[in-house]
């Protein structure tokens, strides 16, 4: 399951980045590393970004990026 | 990697020839890994030294951005607020301006009888009082109670935290054009003055989003055009309804005109990025940091000394020397005729096409240094060539203006090259600095010359034809 697919108010853990080079750096350096808890908070009126709470923080992320990352839910 | 180098050139050959026995899966993994430690060790400190309180603040965050950021209501909350703060600005705004004008034009008095008690001769009371110093009246009558009511209000939303959630409300529009989401950060920053807005887009990693960033910026209206736009919507458009309605009609007008700077920027940057900044959108992280509660008093502090008396001080150092230029070209006659009416004669049969005069196309040639100083130089010259009017406040430039055959047609045409010509002489130079090449300065400037002319002359002709 792609994070990109987890529903508002869900939580799902890390589970591995299928990004390259600069772009896995980036993800990583975000704390999106393998078995961070993730929550999705909320979707911007369009849809995408979508706010994530990683880490304590509130982060927005495009699809773009987190089709990159690979989640299990957490039920 | 040379500092690595020249560190121990030995040890860096053989990490690089064991390096050369590992798989890329490998190396990623060693990658993973080290940044795994780092957050491990770093979490463990912060969970040793920082003590933070029960998360409840949180929750009533929580319920303001699910209303500010839903599908419904947070396009249009951020339309009325921007809207609130343009009400407030041009109704707040009247009676000080009046006031103002009535002590400064006062004192203008008192230093005419002064020159003629000393017995100065006519030019330099001329330069002094009447091209430097009235001048200078009109920057600031005009100008300052406008910045110090519009000023403080948007700081209050930078500093409640609203901005980034403007970011991620407009990211995907931005993203349909090629463009970075932070680029609404960026022109943020623009409405308080484009030259901050082109540096701010340093924000922005890819080389690529950052150029579209930097040479879009111009089409946020900045504060130094922000009183033009808000005078002129004032004057012209609020009138046309009953007095109540007034500073609606004219609020509502203000934020049509931003919005076509918003539209142009996007439309720009899609066709920036279609042609000479081809390539695809980089990625988008933007922090949504918890609401913060307002410090009224550094607020009102900040924005009153960073903001206010920084561009008022910019545009009354420009206006000076303009006021001179103005005054000597009004006074300078070829044939009989001043060399201003001379120019504004050059300028006019194209000024018309696109709705303006000779006078006003002259006052934002005249203006490059400083937006500021465009309505006051219009002024200035159409009283040094018709009559010596008085003028008093707001009122009084309508009629100066109405005198010199403007009508809602030429407000209009007015306000809309104000949002899109070239951007004032700061900002090129900024673009200059920022880009690192002159190029880019000037391409700056002939790529929002050319769109100014071209709308305003779709404008202008569709509203003759119909």
């Amino acid at each position: 399951m792609l994070l990109t697919q987890l529903l508002t108010g869900k939580k799902a853990r890390v589970v591995r980045l299928t990004a390259r080079s600069q772009k896995r750096r980036r993800l990583l350096d975000l704390g999106l590393i393998p078995d961070t808890v993730v929550k999705s908070i909320r979707r911007s009126p369009a849809g995408d970004p979508t706010a994530y709470l990683i880490r304590g923080t509130t982060l927005g992320l495009r699809s773009e990026e987190t089709n990159l990352v690979e989640i299990k839910e957490l039920s | 990697m040379e500092s690595v180098k020249s560190i121990d050139s030995n040890i860096y050959r053989t990490i690089n020839k064991l390096s050369a026995n590992y798989s890329p899966e490998e190396k990623e993994k060693l990658c993973d890994q080290i940044v795994t430690d780092l957050y491990t060790k770093a979490e463990t400190i912060a969970a040793q030294s920082i003590l933070s309180k029960e998360e409840h603040k949180s929750e009533w965050g929580e319920r303001i951005d699910d209303i500010l950021t839903s599908k419904w209501l947070g396009y249009p909350i951020m339309l009325l607020l921007l809207g609130g703060i343009f009400w407030l600005t041009i109704i707040g705004a009247n009676y000080p301006s009046a006031m103002l004008a009535e002590g400064l034009f006062w004192l203008e008095e008192q230093l005419t009888t002064f020159f003629l008690w000393a017995n100065a001769p006519q030019w330099l009371h001329g330069i002094l009082v009447l091209g430097i110093y009235r001048t200078m009246a009109w920057v600031v009558s005009v100008m300052l109670p406008p910045m110090a009511i519009f000023f403080p209000l948007f700081t209050l939303l930078e500093d409640l935290g609203y901005l980034p959630r403007v970011a991620f409300n407009l990211d995907s529009l931005f993203k349909r054009a090629g463009a970075h989401g932070k680029q609404s950060l960026t022109m943020s920053m623009g409405f308080g003055c484009n030259a901050a807005g082109v540096i701010a887009a340093r924000i922005i990693d890819s080389p690529r989003e950052k150029m579209i960033a930097i040479l879009t910026n111009n089409f946020v209206p900045c504060n130094g055009r922000f009183p033009t736009l808000i005078i002129l919507a004032t004057i012209f458009m609020g009138n046309v309804v009953s007095s109540p309605y007034h500073s609606i009609v004219a609020a509502t007008v203000v934020v049509g005109i931003v919005l076509v700077g918003i539209i142009t920027t996007l439309l720009v940057s899609w066709g920036l990025s279609k042609t000479f900044l081809k390539g695809i959108p980089s990625s988008f992280t933007l922090e949504l940091p918890p609401y913060r509660k307002p410090q009224i008093g550094r607020i009102i502090v900040r924005s009153f000394l960073d903001r206010t008396l920084f561009v008022l001080g910019r545009a009354v150092i420009v206006a000076a020397p303009a006021g001179v230029l103005v005054w000597v070209l009004a006074n300078t006659s070829i044939n009989d005729i001043s060399l201003i009416t001379h120019l504004a004669n050059i300028l006019n049969p194209f000024a018309i096409l696109i709705g303006l005069d000779g006078v006003i196309l002259l006052a934002f040639i005249l203006g490059l240094p400083a937006n500021e100083i465009i309505i006051p130089i219009i002024v200035m010259s159409y009283l040094s060539v018709g009559a010596m009017l008085e003028p008093e406040s707001t009122e009084a430039l309508r009629t100066i203006l109405l005198n010199n055959g403007w009508t809602w047609i030429t407000a209009l045409a007015t306000m809309l090259f104000s949002l899109l010509h070239f951007p004032c002489g700061t900002t090129l130079l900024t673009i200059k600095k920022e880009t690192a090449s002159t190029k880019w300065a000037v391409f700056a400037f002939l790529l929002t010359t050319t769109i100014a002319i071209v709308v305003n002359f779709i404008v202008v002709q569709l509203i003759r034809l119909f």
